[in-house]
């Protein structure tokens, strides 16, 4: 059974219609990327999955549960969270407060601090500074805390909405690896990528999203081997 | 000595209106609304003072404890009838029915009570002497409930597992909502608490001169509005710092025969060079640019 099924998804934003009627799944344990232009409804797909915005028609079922009008604070106490597009950490409050606010729907403090610890262990560079105003991060840096903050709930689904926007070569293969590591740590990832080829690398399905509509899909494999695909986004 | 007499004067009027000005502040902040029926909350309180405190003859600490609640019950409720509808609708709609509340909690109060003032006198305030200085017992009041009150609510904000919510919410409302963060149930929260500081407002108000009105709370509200976009609307030391700077130059300026008449005039006048050289208040900050 699919972790998360999207069918006949619609969204308008006043009377422009930004997805028209779009269905994806993904199964547990997969990585499953959508990968598109600037512009064609990657952000609104995330957005209106989680509850941001509202869906003019369509279902969305996770883990069972039909979520369809749930509103997104109870969506993420089921499981599923994401980082949204820009990182939007929370610029005054310190990496360690980030953090508390990740972890504000965890009542348990062991579970808080095991979490805790568990995500400096993954970004070291965190833990060294858990007591700075995370608006001074660098870039790369708020990328890492915007993910472990989504990490404090233990999501069974982590949807990533450009991760690897806006940063130098080396971090985003260091972004890629680690979503490898998320993954290979039992997380079922729903990616969202301009940078097509490194999502396609590492991804077991795909899909490709063109101004609202869902164009292709396949195994990742598949995808980047499409002529089709190998043209609009992979640069030949 | 009567410099330390105005200055004293100042504060305790200040944070009155610091008071006041949270209320602005934290519901700019989390709903990014004005909500200009919030002096008129104040009012609620004074009338709630009169009725349990006056005619009732309840004591005035537990008339206060009605004001309160009262004043955070109708916040909330204003917001759920009159502004949660217009969450996302255009912000002159929102500010259209923030002053059409305003008129109707006036109006209201006027058919129940008439246009006449109603005297409030709570407790039998003296004065106290210390050296050759007169201060006021409601001064003294004043001052140390709101120090407590103020101090409280900077805690509550910063190590709270709500008041962070709150913080974030303020920040970033979608990001709270992907943080687990119910966004409808902070603003609730945020409106009763600005509400019940509103009844404290009240309350000081009438300890200092006892005649409640239905425009009791208007031009207090006004000047408190103005006093949190000089700190930086937005921002909770801000409506403090602002609050209290407007209380200061209030008592300066009407010792002095000559400028006293023009006492408003100044302090709008330092709202527009303060907004001049700082835009966004003094302690307020500027908007980061989202990625
Ligand atoms: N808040 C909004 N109001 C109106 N149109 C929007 C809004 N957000 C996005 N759009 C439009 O919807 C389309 C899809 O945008 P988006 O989901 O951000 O694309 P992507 O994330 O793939 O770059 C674009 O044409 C964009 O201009
Ligand atoms: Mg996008």
């Amino acid at each position: 059974m699919a972790l998360l099924e999207v069918n006949n998804l619609e969204v308008y934003y006043g009377v422009i219609c930004a997805l028209k009627g779009i269905s994806f799944h993904v199964n547990e344990g997969e990585i499953v990327s959508l990968i598109g232009a600037n512009g064609a409804g990657k952000t609104t797909m995330m957005q209106s999955t989680v509850g941001i915005i509202p869906k003019k028609g369509g279902s969305v079922i996770f883990d069972g549960q039909d979520i369809t009008k749930t509103p997104c604070h109870k969506i993420v106490q089921l499981g599923m969270t994401q980082v949204p597009e820009g990182r939007r950490i929370f610029q005054e409050l310190t990496v360690y407060e980030n953090l508390m606010m990740g972890a504000y729907t965890v009542k348990d403090q062991q579970r808080f601090k095991a979490d805790m610890d568990r995500v400096f262990e993954l970004f070291p560079r965190l833990a060294e500074r858990r007591k700075q105003i995370a608006g001074t991060l660098s870039g790369g840096e708020q990328q890492m805390l915007a993910m472990s903050r989504a990490l404090m709930i233990n999501p069974k689904l982590l949807m990533l909405d450009e991760p690897s926007m806006g940063l130098a070569p080396i971090l985003v293969d260091q972004i890629f690896s680690i979503i490898k590591d998320l993954h290979k740590a039992g997380t079922t990832i729903l990616l969202v990528e301009q940078n097509a080829s490194k999502a396609l690398e590492i991804s077991d399905r795909a899909y490709v999203l063109e101004t609202g509509k869902i164009t292709l899909s396949g195994t990742g494999k598949e995808l980047m081997q499409s002529p089709e695909v190998q043209k609009a986004y992979l640069g030949g | 000595m009567k410099l330390l007499e105005t200055l004293l004067n100042g504060l305790s009027s200040g944070s009155t209106y610091a008071m006041i000005a949270l209320g602005y502040t934290m519901v700019y902040g989390i709903a990014k609304m004005l909500n200009f029926a919030h002096g008129d909350v104040i009012m609620v309180g004074g009338y709630t003072l009169y009725v349990s405190a006056v005619m009732m003859g309840i004591h005035p600490l537990l008339a206060l404890l009605l004001a309160i609640i009262c004043c955070a019950v109708l916040g909330v409720t204003i917001e759920k009838l009159a502004y949660k509808p217009l969450r996302g609708a255009s912000p002159l709609a929102v500010l259209i029915t923030a002053i059409g509340m305003s008129y109707l909690l006036q109006s209201v109060a006027q058919m129940i009570f008439g246009s006449a003032d109603r005297m409030v006198r709570l407790f039998d305030l003296g004065r106290i002497t210390v050296g050759s200085m007169q201060i006021s017992t409601y001064t003294i009041i004043t001052l140390a409930c709101s120090a407590v009150i103020m101090a409280g609510l900077s805690l509550f904000v910063k190590y709270t597992r709500i008041g962070r919510a709150m913080i974030a919410v303020s920040e970033d409302k979608d990001a709270a909502q992907l943080m687990g963060i119910n966004v409808n149930f902070i603003i609730t929260i945020t409106f009763a608490i600005g509400s019940a500081l509103a009844a404290f407002a009240g309350f000081f108000m009438v300890l200092k001169s006892p005649p409640v009105n239905s425009t009791l709370g208007a031009m207090p509200g006004i000047k408190a509005f103005t006093a949190a976009v000089i700190g930086g609307i937005g921002s909770i030391p801000g409506a403090m710092l602002g609050g209290i700077l407007m209380g200061i130059v209030e008592s300066f300026a009407q010792t002095n025969p000559v400028i006293a008449p023009f006492t408003v005039a100044i302090e709008f006048s330092i709202l527009i060079v303060i907004l001049l050289v700082r835009p966004s208040g003094i302690l307020g900050k500027k908007r980061r640019e989202k990625v």
